[in-house]
This record gives C-alpha cells, structure tokens and sequence, in this order.
C-alpha cells in the first residue's frame, strides 16, 4: 500500500461519517451478542415446551422443611416460602409467557397490519373512517387500555392475548398503512397498473413483498412489549390463575418476602428482563439487516 | 397557520369523543357489571338484583346510558366507588398531584440522560459512550420497572438504606421510583435520538456544512441535533403515555400515594368504576398532552410550518 | 500569467474497504491559474466528482485515503493541513456548489441564518452586517425579494431560486476558487441556461477560478478556457476548448463529442455511442484503461499504459495521437463500421384512415385541501386524431 500522506491529527474524537458500507460491518461485539441472545430464546423456548426435563423440581411441590433457603446447588435460585424451588418454578414459567406474548404478538401484527394495509391501499371513505377509530385506540396509553380490558373481562388465558393484543394492534395498523401509502404512488405500480393488472394481483404481489421488512421489525420488538405487559398485569393480579405461577405472580409473590428472601423476586425478573432483551437484540439486528441493505442509496 | 390549530382542536375533541365510546363500550358489553360486585359482597337474590339494575340505569339501551354517561362526565361525575361509594372524581383529584410529581420527575431524568447520551452516543460512535449509550438503551426498554423497582429497593433501601422504599413524603422517597420511570424512559429516548442523528449525519446538507468550513462541533450540535429532535419530540408523547401506565406499577412497589395505586387497587377489589374513571381521565390527559405536543412540532419544524412554495 | 493558484501534483485517492484499498483515481496533475475556469468532463464513474471531493479534502469523510501526490494551493499543501486548518480555508479560499440545491440547505434553518453563518465565521463580520450583505448576494445573483427570501425556509424556494441561494451563499467570502460540482444537471434546461449566464458573469465579477464538474459536453462549451477529460480515474485528455472541439486528441473525447444530439440530426439517423461501458473500479483493464472500447486499440495498447503526450498544448494519453491526426480518420463512429441509417426505412403507405385515440375536451382538475379551488393541471384539451402509423407530432 502507497504511504499515507492524509491523516486526521486532531478531532479524531469526532466521527469520521461512513456513506455507503453503514452498519453492515458489525464490529465482532455486536455478533457477540446477537449468537447469545439466541441461544437464549433457544434455551427458554425449550423451558417452554419440555420444562419436565430441565427444571429439577416439581414447581407444585411445597416442602415445608425447606421453606426460605438461599440460592445453593441443590436450589440454584433458592426457595420460596411455600418450599417451592425458584428455579423450577422460573422455568415452568416460561411457557405462560412465551405463550401470551407469542398469541399476541401474531394476534395483533396480523390483525393491525390487516388493518392498516387495507385502510392505505383502499383509501378515501373507508382510509378516514379506519384511522379515527385506530386514533381514538391510541388515545389510551397501551398499558391502561389492556389493564381497563383485562380487568373488565377477567382473568383467563384467551382474554389476556385479546387485551394485549387491541393494545398493541394501533401501532401495527399505522405502521403498515404507511408502508402502502409510500409504495402505491411509486412508477412501477403505476405501471403496472397500465397494463391492466387488478387490484388484488397489484397488492399481493408487488406491495405486500415490499412491506414486511417492517413487520417484522415491530412484531419482534412487540413480542418483548406483550411479555412485559402480561408479566406486568400478572404482577397486579390479573394474570392467569393458577397452580404454576408465571413470572409476574412469583414477582409479587416475592415482594411480600423480599427482606427474607431476595431471590424470589430477582430472579424470575431476570428471566424477563433477560428474554425481553434477548428478543429486543434480535429485533435490533434484524432491523440492522434488513435496512441498509435495501436503503437505495 | 390558525387553519391548522382549529384542525388539530377539532380532531382532538374527535378522539377524545371516541375513547369515551370506547371505554364506556368495553364497560357495557362485560358479562359482569357493577352490580355484580356489589352483590357478590351481599345477597344474590334475583329480584334484588333486578331492582338495582333498574335503580342504576343499567337496563336502558346503549344510547340513552351512553348519553346519560357524557352528560355525567361534562358535569364532573365519572362515577361512584362500587367499594365504598366515594364519587370517582374525588379520588382521582386527590391522588392526582403526587402521580404528576412522579411523572414530572421522571420525565426530567429520562430527557436529562437519554438526550445526552443519545447525541454523545451518535457523535462519538464506536467509543465508550456509544457503547454504554446503546447497553442503556437497551436494558432500559428491556426491564420490566416492577423488577428494576425491587432490585432498587433490595440494593439502595435494604443494602445501603441511602432512600426510603416506601411513601410518598419528601423528596427522597420520590427518587427510588422516578429513577425506575426515568431508565425505561431514558432507554426510548437514546435509541430514538441516537438513530435520528445518525441518520441526519448521512444527510446531503451536512456535506455542504462541512464545505463550508464550519466546526465539527457547530455542525452537529447545531444543526444536526436540531433537526434530530424533531422525530425525538413526537417520541416524548408516546412515552408520557407509558409513563401513565407505568405509575400504576411502580406506585404499587413503591407503596406511594398516587393514581395509578388508586387503580391497582381497585383491580384487587374488582372496583370496576373507579378503573374506569381512571382510565378515562388518563384519555383526556393524554390526548390534551398530545395536542400540546402535536402543535409545538408544527411550530418547531418548518416544513410543517409554512407550507407553500415561494413564486 | 501569474503563478498558480491550485496545484494538483500526481495525485491518487482510494477507499478503504473490507477487501483493501480501491483505487478511484490516480496519477493526476492539474493546474489551475486565477480566474481560469477550467471543466472536468467524463462520465457517471470516471472520478470526476472524487476529483473535486478531494481538493477540499471532503472524501476523508467518506473513508477516502489521499494514497499520493500533493495538493498546493498557492503556499500551503492541502493534503498536509489538520482539520482545523482546513476549515479556515474551506469556504473562504475554496467554496462549492453541488447537484442537488434542496439538500444543500439545512431545512430547519433559514436562508439568511445559513448565509450568515459562513460570513460570521470566515469574515468575522457581526450578524447583522452579514445578513446586510446576504441580502446583496442574494439580489446579486438574481433572486426577488431578496430581504424576504432571507427570512425564508428552504423548502419554500423551487429549485432554481434554491441553486441561485447555493451560489449566493458559496462566493459569500470571495473564494478564490469555486468548485461547481454537476450545478445544473438537476435542473431543467431553461434554468439551466439561466444559471450558466449567472455562473459567467458572476467568474468574472468575482474574479474567481472554477473548476465546472459535469458530463454535459455544451455546458462545458459555454463556460470553460479549459476543458480536461476523465476516463476510469485519470486523465485521458486536456486542452483550451477550441482545441477540444475542433480536433480531440483521444478517441474517448472524440467518442463523446459525436454522441451529443444535434438539432441538425437527421430523424433517421441513429443516435451514436460508445461502445461498451466504464470499467468497474476494481477491475480495471491491463494497459490503457480505454483499449477494451477502442476501436483503434492495438497491441501496444493492451500491454502499456500510454502517458501524456503534448502536442501544441494539448495534452492526451494515447499511443497512437498522432497518426490518427495525421490520418485524420478520427470519427469513432465510422470506424465501428456502424451504420447511420436505420435498416428499416418508414414507408408512407400503411396509415389508417379511421382514428386510433381521440381526445375531446380533456381536463383533470387536482383538489387543494381544504378549500374550493382546484388546480387545474389540464382544461379542456382535444387532441389531434392518433392515426396508426404515424407518430403525433
């Protein structure tokens, strides 16, 4: 290579701006942390659907002898007051939460976008009437609006997934209405639509193609968001009721001990914490893949 | 310019119209109603039954309730307690000032770091501050608060006894629960001002900038991050509104006076309207909020501002 | 005339990317003297706007690496300074204007604000003795309303009055070099006209080098003393604009000169170009960069590279210049053996009597929100009878 003749000798702390290759060079931390959060969904997908074979315990059985005992090998996350091994009982309770925030999820993106992507293509009367109803939705925080419904509707597993799922579905309707709106006016619609293609060829198979980079996005930065709506709303007492608690119910639980056992409460957030930020990280980085690359520039 | 400000009133009135409809739809079409509760405390005799149902309007139709309902809410009745009987709107508007103290406080450490760290992060990119920017970002709308809470008490009341973790007297016990608002808060926030700026970095007029001989520091601190707060504003609305939702948490951990209490603990006692109540006047907060917001931004941005093309 | 004002010295530039460095241009020298206007032409990829990118030291920003040679301007080399030295001289010695005008403006800021703020820094005028000789600028370069126009956002200008602000803006310090790159290839042709009269009179009044960047060969005409051609990153030739266009030296320059449209083209003819297309940067052609596209390549120009020859003044890289101009058999066109007339002549014969597509009082109106107007973007138009065969004039 020539000799360097150009350097930047001051304000080197100030970045020097990439054009074209942005993001798509990931700095080896960052692909680190992607593969781990990988491996963690992996490994809580399967707590989720065998926990049998990876939780020690029983996470019913309550062994009075044993009440309270601080993290150790037998309990790696302690007991509860019940003698219930946290561990087990952090592991059987994933499934509730993947499962809410999984129904949810697909409840709301696929409704929403439905939604939206009717209300941008069909436009005019049907376009208006669509997005004041999505507005008045959205005039409620999300969280409220799925509290005021969950608590009208009671308690059950089916109402849950449809409280967090109206919640959430106005972000999606919007979203996807955008997306149709930005792509129905470009050339080659127009074009195709010269030819005499119909509607209904035009939008399955050259809008749709095009709009769910975004949806994807969303669905999995909304899949977090659901669990920690459903794992909040069982912590106030709305959650599904029963004899396996899932994580929100161990936190409150947990609360009420929290000076006798600190490892009720923490360690069941953690699995929260640590899935919704796994699934976060993913969303992150399949935003990351899918943008620039697609980004004419 | 007025044009635009009547439009956006209009429309506000519009959607506050619909989420009353909304709330008081989700209200009418339950299987169980306020008289239920009551009765489930008392006796479950039919006839009683029906007689109350009457005595409280219930059994009129959708429109007539719906009507009797508004009317109620311009005169300032959102109800009675179905627990102790106490009008609705008392409850709140007692609640109310320490849950905006909590919101207020929380608002300033979300803006005060996301914004600081969002620019850093964007402008330094790669270094240290990016780093710690982006992993903040990150646990921040990744943690749920009702665990960053208790871990708050477990470390800074318990451990360290440095702040009280319950109450709502003086100034102390507002910083444990304004600091678990404010992370979640300051994670949006230096994700949104972090990829605005970004973006604006690429942008063709900063190479112009740059020809022109401006400093490194004028062109992003200037001009960059102005235009980057633009999207950052419309972000703000949406994490108020998260904040709303989110005291009814962290009052609940932290055992502090406020609304969002009110409604965890009327979720306990199935207290059906005092939830509503609740719910309704965050709906009118919020999209007062959002309007307030919605024209600032017309103001701020120019594009918006004025919309014509010059000869 | 007086000693040089910008000094390119064997320069070359590359891009860092994953797979090492790539070359964009190499092994340049130019040179600029006061009040010279001096034109890059070349295609879309032939370096040219790497060229002026490099000369404000601007592509650093874009990973570029200055791999070798110097850039003088008058005593100091460019290539040598630290950013803060650079900024002193960007804007005030060397200004630019470039293609697009409305993403040449910071859209939260003011006409006025961003005309300012170069004079208060590089002038050290106070504001409100910039914002009087803004307002000057503006009126000198032809905008109404100059003292509104100030006040007014960018996105409320249409993009001549914008290019004409872009200009305003870039002599605000009385550069002794302005870059214009590509500054009327956005526009359409009348205010292109307009803002080439503008560029002229302004060099002079100013009196300032330019260094024109375009592709567009007529553009180049109206300006330039100078013209320089570009091909894949170096220079393949050089001379005064009567030089060029009258006898070209290379047969690139020669190619390009018979692609351009003509009024005086015949509806028949086809219209010329070159064949092939320009290499990628990271596969270049062994020898002269040109050879793969040449139609009077020869061995030699597959294994060398030529250097540049100068005859009278002219400069051009080519092995074979002079036999070619002795020749004279220098139109590329005929060489190709490509054949001017289309195969298929029209024959008159076949036109329908009966209509394909009429159009009777045609008129598409566009809504204004908000209120009863409308545009009225066509009113009551008829059009002539489409008949098969012919085309509507």
């Amino acid at each position: 290579m020539k000799e360097v003749i150009s350097e930047w000798k001051d304000e080197k702390r100030f970045i020097i701006a990439k054009k074209k290759l942005v993001n798509i060079r990931f700095p080896k931390f960052k692909n680190f942390f992607l593969w781990i959060s990988i491996l963690v969904i992996m490994f809580l997908t399967s707590c989720a659907i065998v926990p049998e074979w990876i939780a020690p315990y029983s996470p019913t059985a309550m062994r009075s002898d044993q009440i309270l005992l601080a993290p150790s090998l037998q309990h790696l996350f302690g007991t509860d007051y019940f003698g219930r091994d946290v561990f087990s009982l952090v592991v059987h309770g994933s499934r509730p939460a993947l499962l809410i925030g999984v129904c949810a999820v697909l409840v709301s993106s696929l409704v929403g976008s439905a939604i939206g992507m009717i209300a941008g293509y069909v436009g005019g009367i049907v376009d208006v009437i669509v997005m004041r109803i999505v507005e008045m939705m959205q005039s409620i925080p999300g969280v409220l609006l799925a509290l005021a419904l969950a608590a009208a509707m009671g308690p059950s597993f089916r109402n849950l997934v449809i409280a967090i799922a109206i919640s959430a579905v106005p972000s999606y309707a919007r979203v996807m209405r955008g997306q149709v709106l930005s792509i129905k006016n470009r050339p080659f619609i127009l074009a195709s639509r010269s030819i005499g293609t119909a509607n209904s060829v035009i939008f399955f198979k050259h809008i749709l193609p095009h709009s769910y980079s975004p949806l994807l996005v969303m669905a999995s930065n909304g899949l977090g968001t659901a669990i920690l709506t459903s794992s909040g709303l069982s912590f106030l007492g709305l959650g599904v009721v029963s004899d396996i608690p899932d994580w929100g119910m161990l936190l409150s639980q947990g609360r009420n001990y929290i000076a006798a056992g600190w490892w009720i409460a923490t360690f069941p957030g953690l699995a929260i914490a640590l899935f919704v930020l796994a699934v976060n990280i993913i969303g992150d980085s399949l935003r990351d893949y899918l943008d620039p690359k697609k980004r004419m520039v | 310019m007025l044009k635009l400000l009547v439009n956006r009133f209009l429309t506000a009135l519009i959607v506050l119209f619909g989420s009353l409809f909304v709330v008081f739809s989700i209200n009418y079409f339950l299987p169980t109603d306020v008289v239920d509760t009551l009765m489930s405390m008392n006796s479950s005799d039919p006839e009683v039954v029906q007689n109350l149902r009457r005595e409280l309007g219930l059994d009129l139709p959708f429109h007539t309730q719906f009507l009797n309902y508004i009317t109620d809410i311009f005169h300032g009745d959102f109800g009675t307690s179905a627990i102790d009987g106490e009008p609705v709107i008392n409850k709140i508007l007692t609640q109310f000032p320490d849950t905006v103290l909590l919101t207020l406080a929380s608002i300033c450490i979300a803006g005060a770091i996301g914004l600081t760290l969002g620019v850093l992060s964007a402008v330094h990119q790669n270094t240290i501050v990016d780093y710690v920017a982006r992993v903040i970002g990150l646990f921040g709308i990744s943690m749920p608060t009702f665990w960053s809470g208790i871990l708050l008490i477990l470390i800074f009341s318990i451990s360290l006894g440095w702040f009280p973790a319950m109450g709502s007297e003086g100034f102390s016990s507002l910083v444990l629960p304004s600091v678990t608002l404010g992370l979640v808060g300051a994670g949006f926030i230096v994700r949104v001002v972090r990829n605005s700026m970004l973006e604006i970095i690429h942008e063709n007029f900063i190479l112009t900038l740059r020809a022109k001989g401006l400093s490194e520091r004028v062109i992003m601190y200037r001009h960059a991050l102005r235009n980057a707060l633009i999207p950052a504003i419309t972000m703000i609305g949406v994490i108020i509104g998260d904040f709303l939702g989110g005291t009814v948490v962290v009052e609940t951990v932290f055992a502090r006076q406020g609304v969002g209490r009110l409604v965890a603990d009327a979720i306990v006692a199935k207290d059906l309207p005092v939830i509503q109540g609740v719910v309704f006047f965050t709906a009118i907060l919020y999209v007062v909020i959002n309007l307030v917001i919605d024209i600032s931004y017309s103001i701020i941005d120019p594009r918006i501002r004025r919309n014509q093309l010059g000869g | 005339m007086g000693a040089t004002l910008l000094d390119v010295n064997d320069l070359t530039v590359g891009f860092k990317t994953k797979n090492g460095l790539l070359t964009a241009i190499s092994n340049i020298f130019l040179t600029i003297k006061p009040s010279e206007t001096i034109c890059l032409v070349g295609e879309s990829g032939s370096g040219k706007s790497v060229m002026a990118k490099t000369i404000m030291r601007l592509i650093d920003y874009d990973n570029g690496i200055i791999s070798k040679g110097r850039i003088q301007l008058e005593d100091q080399d460019l290539t040598a300074l630290s950013n803060k030295e650079l900024n002193r001289i960007r804007g005030k010695k060397i200004a630019m204007i470039s293609q697009e005008p409305l993403s040449a403006f910071d859209p939260v800021f003011t006409i006025g604000d961003q005309l300012v703020e170069t004079m208060v820094k590089h002038l050290k005028l106070s504001k409100k003795e910039a914002w009087q000789r803004g307002t000057e600028l503006l009126a000198k370069v032809g905008l109404s309303d100059p003292a509104i126009r100030m006040k007014q956002y960018p996105n409320e200008l249409s993009g001549g009055m914008l290019q004409r602000a872009m200009i305003a803006m870039a002599l605000s310090c009385h550069p002794d070099l302005l870059i214009a790159d590509e500054p009327t290839t956005a526009l359409d042709v009348t205010i292109q006209s307009q803002i080439i009269h503008l560029l002229n009179s302004l060099k002079k009044e100013f009196n300032m080098a330019v260094l024109l960047i375009t592709h567009d060969l007529g553009v180049a005409a109206q300006l330039a003393d100078r013209i320089v051609v570009m091909y894949a990153g170096t220079i393949v030739e050089e001379g005064t604009v009567e030089q060029i266009f009258s006898q070209p030296h290379h047969p690139y320059t020669s190619g390009l000169l018979q692609s351009i449209p003509s009024i005086n083209s015949k509806k028949e003819e086809k219209l010329f170009s070159i064949e092939g297309s320009i290499p990628n940067l990271s596969d270049m052609p062994e020898g002269c960069r040109f050879h793969p596209r040449c139609p009077f390549a020869t061995e030699k120009c597959r294994l060398e590279s030529p250097p540049l020859n100068i005859i009278e003044g002219q400069k051009s890289a080519c092995w074979h210049t002079s036999d070619l101009i002795a020749k004279k058999s220098f139109s590329v066109a005929e060489k190709q053996g490509k054949s001017l007339q289309y195969r298929v002549s029209i024959k008159p014969a076949n036109i329908a009597k009966e209509p394909l597509l009429e159009v009777r009082g045609l008129s598409k109106y566009y809504p204004i929100k908000y209120s009863r107007k409308k545009i009225k973007a066509v009113d009551h138009v008829s059009l002539k009878r489409f008949i098969k065969g012919k085309h509507l004039d």
